[in-house]
């Protein structure tokens, strides 16, 4: 939502930009200062990251990042985005699907319900889990039963991560789909298209962009997500730490080089994210 | 095809869209559903669609009940007030688009589908816009697009919702003389929607007149044109004059006025109100008989060969407007402020108690 907000205060300041020329000190001052308070906060430690990984030299950088608990936590944290991130897609179309183009009693409690994850602290959502699936909670020892492990082991931070992203797809097709209301679906149909050729050629392309941007949002929190996932997983090290436990782990048994050099892979990822968004926020404004 | 809507009624929560509707339209008319917005027009065509459920009544092409038939096995052709293309397809795959989508077994080989949309283009006039996309086009082209994206499935009935309205008045008429000269040419049972009279008249075979969810009156243009049966299908076709009066054994009496009104000699002593359109009133200098009404001239105006004459009648806040041809105008030489007699040429009187305006 952060990145959001962002988004829509560059927009606004492009249109005082045209308003009146005699204000335009105001718009220096708050340039500075923007560009200030970025830089201390943001530019400042990202650089210090990759500085720091390197103090040592590239051969412990590279040690740290391909050591057996590094792979592993990797491994780890792509296996979490590659489940959680489809799970979402799904939700989130069917979610805002049935939002934007079906009337029904309860849309804005379900509304609200979609956004809860984002008003909730992951903290508490981590500690929901165990109270449910955790070895004295509400299912676990049924599931236990089944041989059903949940907390302390991969499903439980799956689904912590879920808990997390879930509200990013639904978040920004809602307003997209809205937008565009149901004609163009209502003229496949009419035209003989079932539902699902309907929904191939006619809806997903419409939304593509918006599902698109979701989906890198969602992504890059499903990697970067820390406190639910360290409620849930046990920091069993090789097993269920996935790069920010492990980030944390390495940082606290003092081997800062190897912590930040993980930690500056993750800065990557989420540069890369960054630049794939932007390109994506440019392809939708030329549509 | 032939259309047969029997008591179709339909409601949204508290409020009645439609009630007992009946109509058929026959096989190859052109049929204009004429009301103002709110008069339940646009739900009619899309439940005939396909588009709204039917919960009450019986919609039936050619005797076949379509009440649980799905839209997309209707054999309809849709076009959307706002053409609803689909933008980020070209306009060849927009209009190919309901032949790409049928079972592999009826759909046709490329190359056919090819040649099918050529076809289209040629008929709508747009041959060489095949590569465009729908945003590098002007509305007139896109409405044209979206006919013939409908026109390709080969439709049994061609369904139409405001198709001009969203257009400018020149390009408007533009289109709906080539509509209708392409429905003479293709045949194909057709409804539009429309809030504009003057498209209604000028198109349609027959005019349905619909207003707060009920049909008002069905017939041709010229029929419900020349003898509306109700004030407000008088009222909805053009301008009026009122005439509030009371009704006494073949005269409405207007204030010192005596109107005639022939049809009515039986009724004695009821309220009424004469509605005479403004090319129906005539101006004279000298009072000739007992229906001349005194006015005052007020303003003035022309539309191209027609002039508009308002005025005020004597001692009362109400204006008669007149329509007068240029020869007229010209003739009688008015100057405003002037004071003239105005007369009803023709008229046609509704009792209020049968109708309720």
């Amino acid at each position: 939502m952060t990145t959001d907000l962002v988004r829509q205060e560059v927009k606004s300041t492009d249109g005082i930009k045209h308003a009146k020329k005699e204000v335009n000190w105001t718009k220096y001052i708050l340039m500075s200062l923007m560009f200030l308070y970025l830089v201390v906060f943001l530019l400042i430690p990202l650089v210090f990251i990759f500085v720091k990984a390197f103090e040592k030299g590239a051969e412990v950088y590279f040690a740290a990042i391909t050591e057996p608990d590094a792979l592993s936590a990797i491994k780890l944290t792509i296996l979490v985005a590659i489940i959680s991130v489809p799970l979402n897609v799904v939700f989130g179309i069917a979610a805002a699907w049935l939002i934007t183009k079906f009337q029904f009693k309860g849309k804005q409690i379900l509304l609200s319900l979609i956004e809860l994850p984002f008003a909730v602290s992951p903290v508490i959502a981590g500690l929901v889990l165990v109270l449910f699936f955790g070895p004295r909670g509400v299912l676990g020892p049924f599931l236990d039963e089944f041989g059903l492990k949940i907390i302390f082991s991969v499903p439980g931070i799956i689904i912590a991560t879920m808990f997390v992203t879930l509200p990013f797809v639904a978040r920004e097709l809602i307003p997209v789909m809205q937008a565009q209301g149901k004609t163009e679906e209502e003229a496949a149909i009419s035209l003989g298209a079932n539902g699902w050729q309907m929904f191939l050629r006619v809806t997903l392309p419409s939304i593509k962009w918006g599902l698109l941007y979701g989906m890198i949002l969602c992504n890059a929190r499903a990697i970067g997500e820390f406190g639910a996932v360290s409620v849930v997983s046990g920091h069993i090290r090789g097993e269920t730490n996935t790069m920010p436990l492990h980030v944390e782990i390495l940082y606290n048994e003092y081997q800062f080089s190897a912590a930040f050099a993980v930690a500056s892979l993750m800065s990557l990822l989420a540069l890369v994210t960054l630049l794939i968004k932007t390109w994506i926020e440019w392809r939708t404004e030329k549509h | 095809m032939t259309i047969e809507i029997r008591d179709v009624s339909k409601r949204y929560g508290s409020f009645q869209a439609l009630q007992n509707i009946n109509l058929e339209i026959p096989k190859g008319e052109l049929v204009a559903l004429l009301g103002p917005s709110g008069s339940g027009k646009t739900t009619l065509l899309r439940m005939i669609a396909g588009l709204e459920s039917i919960e009450e009544g019986i919609i039936s092409f050619d005797g076949k009940d379509l009440t649980n038939t799905h839209v997309n096995q209707r054999d309809v052709g849709f076009v959307f007030q706002h053409y609803a293309l689909f933008k980020h397809m070209t306009v060849f795959d927009n209009i190919a688009f309901g032949l790409n989508v049928r079972k592999k077994k009826l759909r046709p080989k490329k190359a056919e589908i090819e040649k099918k949309v050529y076809e289209l283009l040629d008929l709508v006039k747009l041959s060489g816009f095949a590569k465009r996309y729908p945003s590098q086009l002007s509305g007139g082209q896109r409405q044209r697009v979206a006919l013939a994206r409908a026109l390709a499935v080969e439709p049994q009935i061609l369904l139409l919702d405001e198709p001009f309205g969203a257009l400018d008045a020149k390009v408007r008429k533009e289109l709906r003389r080539w509509l209708r000269k392409l429905h003479n040419e293709m045949h194909v049972t057709s409804v539009f929607v429309t809030h504009d009279q003057e498209e209604a008249l000028d198109v349609a075979d027959r005019i349905v007149i619909m207003n707060e969810g009920k049909i008002e009156q069905i017939g041709t243009p010229s029929e419900v044109y020349d003898s509306p049966k109700s004030p407000f299908v008088y009222d909805f076709l053009g301008d009026v004059n009122l005439f509030h009066g009371r009704l006494d054994q073949g005269k409405l009496k207007v204030g010192s006025v005596e109107l005639n009104v022939p049809e009515y000699q039986n009724i004695s002593d009821k309220e009424a109100v004469g509605y005479v359109r403004p090319h129906h009133m005539k101006i004279d200098r000298q009072k000739q008989s007992d229906d001349a009404i005194a006015a005052k001239v007020f303003f003035c105006h022309s539309i191209g060969p027609v002039w508009y004459v308002e005025l005020k009648r004597e001692n009362m806040d109400e204006y008669v407007e007149v329509e007068l041809t240029k020869e007229e105008y010209e003739q009688l030489n008015l100057s405003v402020g002037e004071f003239v007699y105005v007369r009803p040429k023709e008229m046609k009187v509704f009792i209020p108690e049968d109708f309720v305006i």
